[in-house]
């Protein structure tokens, strides 16, 4: 019994460690951050693995997604007569949630492991040590861009992926399903505010895209350089990430748009 | 941050290892040694494999902390160095990993050019001209267009060692320069090693358990055991060492003071406690 509690009392204080840790790593990168002018080559780089190569799996998703939703929003408004709304109630539920969240979670599981897993093999194979040796701080080097790259990537994945989903929900909303053209594009350009929805979750998508990248710049920097340990951080990258993203985005939700 | 009087002010010790103690979780890794290392000589710190010889480099490079004691470079004690002052001291070091630890998205050519294009701002041209001297002293010259996954090991290690010297280093460390290597590629890194070391007037220190390789290019070797020194001197004079360890590890004794068995509880002992745990 005495034992348990000791070890729950130690695999507590080992997760406030880690937390800790992790919080001095972010401002460690945060502080070297500039570092960026000298090498905007290798952020173009990173913003091309990071986020244009995203862009495939980010678009049909969301593409899939806003189909789906059209499908699903047209049984329900159908019996009240209210077909029409599924312009603005799709819209709604992109930019508002949908996109950002769903967005970095694939964002996570495509970008975020491909980092971690990045890194921590550097790690392993001694690359990281050798630059340490040739006085070149792997911070600025490997970490400054990949993670700048994260946080540039992340909003414009997010946006990508609610434009994605509208046209998704419009080739079956009008085109499948007969929900008038103009009705569907005139309500959701009512319905939805640029301050209130369209920015709030450009907002949302930026913090996803710091959390997820954050974990997985410091899964892959304090990754145990063993093949094993490589494969552990990748999936706490990828399960840390989810975690993050859905306990901050109902924080940031009964911020932005919880007027109780 | 170094002038050359500084440099010779340090007493042609350029590496001052004193009372060095360095501990991994609850065991000694280093208990307290002493090491000199001239300027311009190569030394060998040699010993069995775990017993903290490439940590040494480590704290050496300033890559980890000692417990207590110091490790001195070229007069600056390593681990009181703020980052900035460490990263210069770095830069008149180079370090050949025993992974040789390439930029694997790098070619041969990049790899070599690396450190030249971080820390200086040469013309391009200068820089070609660097690197193809670099690869051609290690013989790779004509292998830059070559990816890390296309090269063998022993081709690895050789342009590790040429992107290690870009910089002409002061101090070049080597860690298990000859571990897997073919004996071809052994021969043709002794002879790079000391060549280097006299042609281009640095100080070496090599890490390795290879004593045939060691004693042939080495002006003074260290020998390591259970965290202390257990012998120093020339290759001759660690031949022909009174010390039992010494004498174990210098003829290769597979049973001696150095045990081959991990410790363990009795081996009858063990068979006779069945297989209810392992």
């Amino acid at each position: 019994m005495l034992d348990s509690l000791q070890r729950l009392g130690q695999a507590g204080l080992d997760r406030f460690q880690r937390l800790g840790q992790s919080v001095l790593f972010l401002i460690t990168v945060v502080a070297r951050m500039m570092a960026i002018v000298r090498y905007p080559s290798l952020l173009i780089q990173e913003l091309y693995s990071v986020g244009v190569l995203s862009l495939a799996l980010i678009s049909i998703s969301g593409l899939t997604v806003g189909m789906v939703l059209a499908l699903q929003m047209y049984t329900t408004l159908v019996n009240f007569g209210a077909e029409q709304m599924l312009g603005p109630v799709v819209a709604l539920s992109l930019v508002r949630e949908l996109g950002p969240v769903l967005t970095a979670l694939l964002f996570s599981g495509r970008a975020g492991s491909a980092l971690t897993a990045e890194i921590g093999l550097m790690k392993t194979t001694d690359q990281l040590s050798v630059m340490e040796m040739m006085a070149v701080d792997p911070i600025r080097r490997v970490v400054v861009p990949r993670f700048l790259a994260g946080i540039i990537s992340m909003p414009l994945l997010a946006t990508i992926f609610s434009a994605a989903g509208i046209m998704g929900s419009y080739l079956v909303g009008v085109g499948m399903l007969g929900v008038d053209d103009g009705a569907f594009w005139s309500l959701m350009r009512d319905k939805v505010s640029l301050s209130e929805d369209v920015l709030n979750g450009l907002y949302k998508s930026i913090l996803f895209g710091v959390a997820a990248v954050w974990i997985a710049v410091y899964e892959g920097y304090q990754a145990v350089p063993t093949t094993e340990g490589v494969s552990r951080a990748t999936t706490r990258t990828v399960v840390h990430s989810a975690f993050a993203v859905l306990g901050l985005d109902f924080v940031l939700t009964a911020i932005m748009f919880g007027d109780y | 941050m170094f002038d050359e009087k500084e440099v010779r002010q340090s007493d042609e010790m350029i590496v001052r290892i004193n009372n060095l103690h360095y501990r991994r979780g609850s065991r000694n890794i280093l208990d307290g040694i002493n090491i000199n290392i001239p300027k311009g000589k190569v030394t060998t710190i040699m010993g069995p494999s775990g017993c903290g010889k490439t940590t040494l480099l480590r704290l050496i490079g300033g890559q980890l902390r000692p417990e207590q004691g110091s490790v001195s470079v070229l007069g600056k004690t390593v681990h009181t160095l703020n980052l900035q002052d460490l990263y210069e001291l770095r830069k008149r070091m180079g370090m050949l990993f025993q992974s040789g630890g390439l930029f694997t998205h790098l070619s041969v050519y990049e790899n070599v050019a690396f450190p030249v294009r971080e820390h200086t701002d040469l013309p391009e041209a200068l820089i070609h001209a660097l690197v193809l001297m670099k690869l051609q002293a290690v013989g790779l010259r004509g292998a830059r267009y070559l990816m890390p996954a296309e090269l063998s090991g022993g081709m690895a290690r050789r342009v590790a060692l040429a992107r290690a010297i870009a910089l002409d280093p002061m101090i070049m460390m080597y860690d298990e320069p000859f571990t897997g290597q073919d004996p071809i590629t052994v021969g043709v890194i002794m002879q790079l090693i000391r060549l280097l070391n006299d042609s281009l007037g640095m100080t070496s220190i090599i890490v390795s358990h290879d004593v045939y390789e060691v004693c042939a290019i080495s002006d003074q070797l260290y020998m390591l055991g259970g965290g202390k020194v257990m012998g120093e001197g020339s290759p001759d004079e660690l031949q022909h060492s009174p010390i039992d360890e010494v004498k174990q590890f210098m003829n290769a004794l597979p049973d001696g003071p150095v045990p081959f068995h991990y410790p363990a509880k009795p081996y009858d002992e063990d068979l006779l406690q069945g297989s209810g745990r392992c």
